[in-house]
């Protein structure tokens, strides 16, 4: 306070408002609607995996009952020409067998035609395959008694995990006091458990719940997946490469690049009406087969692969391509050895997006007639198959309860291999990118 | 033995028996023209480049000094829409003739540009890049011989010895800069094009270059393109002065500095403009 005494102090000028305190409340109030927008968000991705994951995660579970079966010669081939006719254990009536191993193992007596029945619905019908192909495999077996594990019914599954009311009328239920009471019989004795349903994974299309699966589907799936990743890849690069380091930029490119950029943005459906014009109805390839699927499923993913990988090529620095056109590299090299290596991870993950697209797509299936009863494994991409979001698509049209698990059991399994497909991308693009 | 010591050789017994007055030209511009688009950036500039002397390029920014350089290279060729006229030749030869082939020009005349731009590979792979495309080498063996020589040349073997492994883009921006000379040298090129070389690095990396350019002379011929006067005095034999496309004025780096004759040289040599 010296310069006081030495001279009148400069008058500073009032400050002006510039507002700091405003400012300052836009920021915090921005920030809010942020966090909002994320909460949101987050509520509504738990909601919709709660309500899957609940819904879906006894599917994985199925009842089975273990029976002490007789091969009896005198059900499975009462007239003893099994030794000329093969046919005959092929056609026997194997159901029979399991009726009456859980018969003894219940103590019922079987003559009752009411109480029979109620024992048969017991059991799933894919019994009679299952001890079918344990005889094909090895007729010895025939006279001999094994443990088994039999699959239990649908209803007697549903209702052994407690998805069927019990407090209801037994004329009004599926399964009737009777059966209720000998599925707590089975279970205090250990002879029904629930075990890892491996049937959902290897089995194809059936109209029992408990001997339905997803193996067709996802070896179809399989298939398309296949063929995209073999069509759009070298396609996708290939028409990348060349638009984004080749060709001239005139008014004949400008068109073809909007109309990529359009037909990233086509309806998915209109690509299965075109793949029903051009690949089944021109070209007279077989319908349902994934070979139509993936052809397909590659015309939708060519504009997602194209547009990543431009982007990627874009995002290589041009010092990069001088300083290797300066060496004297031709064109070519400057891009197989320098831009394409360090784009890689950019195209690598547009590429598994856009599978993982592909992966999910239905609409498109449905059109080329790949929504269809298969029960038969494929062989090849010309069988007829199903793909999983069609299969889920079908499985949501059934009525019954166990279905209902099943739908929501496979959406779990085509969604994990979705988050293992961009989980996969995450790692590509960290392991490989490099900065400069 | 390798090839560029006895290139060296060769060149320094040619070199003896000129005298100062004579230095064989080694490119010769006449009447350049550059067109991008229809905006005109050079307008008839004559220029001649001598042999295994350092020909610096100064001028105000967006001057041409840059466009002249990646003509005779033809780098230009990259952007598109750029047309060149008038008549370039090295050696006597046309560089825009369409039966050269590019890829064989810019064998012979290498380039090394404004900012360090290594390849994202290993320091010995930088190097190896050039031999290996023009098929330079026979084995590992000639292969690691060219790029000790190359690296020597450059002044960076000793720092870069014992990790020929590593990344090229872990080094500092001067080693960058000087890896980069190294990779145009490994092709054995007769030019060597400079575009501020120097411009991102720091005074000491920068005299360090300087250094360097002023030992390349002895066996290539260079023309750097630099923004600063002290650079252009330091290093250059020769130094053409351009101005909005045209040349101002071209002779001996001392004649420039001390007594230019035109009046534009003069003020930008002192600073008033520019």
């Amino acid at each position: 306070m010296t310069d006081a005494t030495i001279g009148s102090p400069v008058a500073r000028p009032a400050r002006r408002d510039i507002g700091l305190k405003r400012r300052y409340a836009a920021e915090r109030r921005f920030r809010l609607y942020g966090v909002g927008a994320i909460a949101i968000g987050i509520l509504f991705l738990f909601a919709l995996l709660f309500s899957v994951v609940s819904n879906g995660y006894s599917a994985f579970w199925q009842t089975s009952i273990r029976l002490a079966i007789n091969f009896d010669p005198a059900i499975i081939d009462p007239q003893n020409k099994r030794e000329t006719d093969p046919n005959a254990i092929v056609a026997a009536n194997y159901p029979q067998l399991a009726r009456d191993a859980l018969a003894k193992k219940l103590g019922v007596d079987t003559s009752d035609r009411q109480v029979s029945r109620q024992l048969g619905k017991m059991i799933s019908d894919g019994v009679r395959t299952q001890l079918r192909d344990m005889v094909l495999a090895d007729p010895s077996i025939i006279g001999t008694t094994r443990d088994v594990w039999v699959l239990a019914s649908g209803d007697v599954d549903s209702a052994n995990k407690g998805q069927i009311d019990l407090s209801v009328d037994q004329a009004r239920r599926k399964v009737s006091d009777q059966q209720v009471k000998w599925i707590g019989q089975l279970n205090a004795d250990g002879t029904m458990a629930k075990r890892f349903n491996f049937g959902l994974f290897s089995f194809g299309a059936s109209s029992r719940p408990e001997t339905a699966g997803v193996g067709v589907a996802i070896l179809g799936s399989f298939y398309m997946m296949a063929i995209v990743l073999v069509l759009s890849l070298p396609i996708g690069v290939a028409a990348s490469i060349y638009l984004e380091e080749f060709a001239p930029r005139n008014r004949l490119t400008d068109i073809i690049e909007v109309n990529i950029n359009n037909l990233a943005a086509v309806p998915s459906i209109v690509y299965g009406l075109l793949g029903l014009a051009v690949f089944i109805g021109f070209m007279g390839l077989p319908r349902s087969a994934a070979l139509v699927g993936g052809l397909v499923l590659t015309l939708m993913t060519l504009p997602t692969i194209i547009i990543a990988t431009r982007a990627a090529l874009r995002a290589v620095p041009p010092s990069i391509r001088s300083a290797a056109l300066g060496l004297g590299a031709s064109k070519m090299q400057m891009v197989f050895h320098h831009v394409l290596p360090l784009a890689a991870p950019g195209i690598l993950t547009g590429t598994i997006i856009g599978l993982a697209h592909a992966l999910g797509e239905t609409a498109p299936l449905l059109l080329i007639g790949m929504v269809a009863f298969v029960v038969d494994h494929p062989t090849t991409p010309l069988d007829p198959s199903t793909a999983l979001p069609v299969q889920i698509y079908m499985w949501a049209n059934e009525a019954e309860r166990a279905f209902v698990e099943r739908t929501s059991g496979a959406i779990i399994i085509l969604l994990v291999f979705l988050a293992v497909m961009n989980l996969a991308a995450i790692i590509l693009r960290n392991r490989f990118e490099r900065r400069w | 033995m390798n090839i560029f010591n006895e290139q060296g050789i060769e060149r320094a017994v040619k070199g003896a028996m000129t005298s100062e007055a004579s230095v064989p030209i080694k490119i010769r511009g006449e009447k350049v023209t550059v067109h991008y688009g229809e905006k005109q950036a050079l307008f008839g500039v004559d220029l001649e480049v001598r042999e295994r002397q350092v020909t610096a390029l100064i001028g105000p920014s967006g001057c041409g000094k840059s466009t002249f350089l990646r003509c005779l290279n033809r780098m230009n060729d990259t952007i598109e829409g750029c047309r060149v006229g008038g008549n370039l030749t090295l050696d006597g030869e046309d560089i825009y003739n369409p039966a050269i082939d590019v890829v064989e020009l810019r064998a012979r005349v290498g380039m090394v540009f404004q900012k360090p731009n290594p390849f994202p590979k290993s320091i010995y792979e930088n190097v190896a890049y050039g031999p290996r495309i023009h098929g330079l080498t026979r084995n590992k063996a000639e292969m690691d011989e060219v790029i000790e020589s190359s690296l020597r040349k450059a002044a960076l073997w000793n720092e870069v010895k014992d990790r020929l492994h590593e990344p090229g883009t872990g080094l500092s921006g001067g080693q960058q800069q000087r890896l980069c000379i190294a990779r145009a040298i490994a092709v054995s090129p007769e030019v060597i094009l400079m575009d501020e070389p120097c411009s991102a690095l720091d005074p000491i990396a920068t005299a360090r270059i300087e250094e360097l350019i002023d030992e390349l002379k002895q066996n290539y011929t260079i023309v750097i393109v630099t923004h600063s006067m002290q650079q252009a005095a330091r290093v250059s034999q020769r130094t053409a002065m351009f101005h909005l496309g045209y040349l101002v004025e071209e002779g001996a780096t001392d004649k420039m500095f001390t007594n230019p004759d035109d009046k534009r040289t003069q003020d930008y040599i002192t600073g008033r403009f520019g």
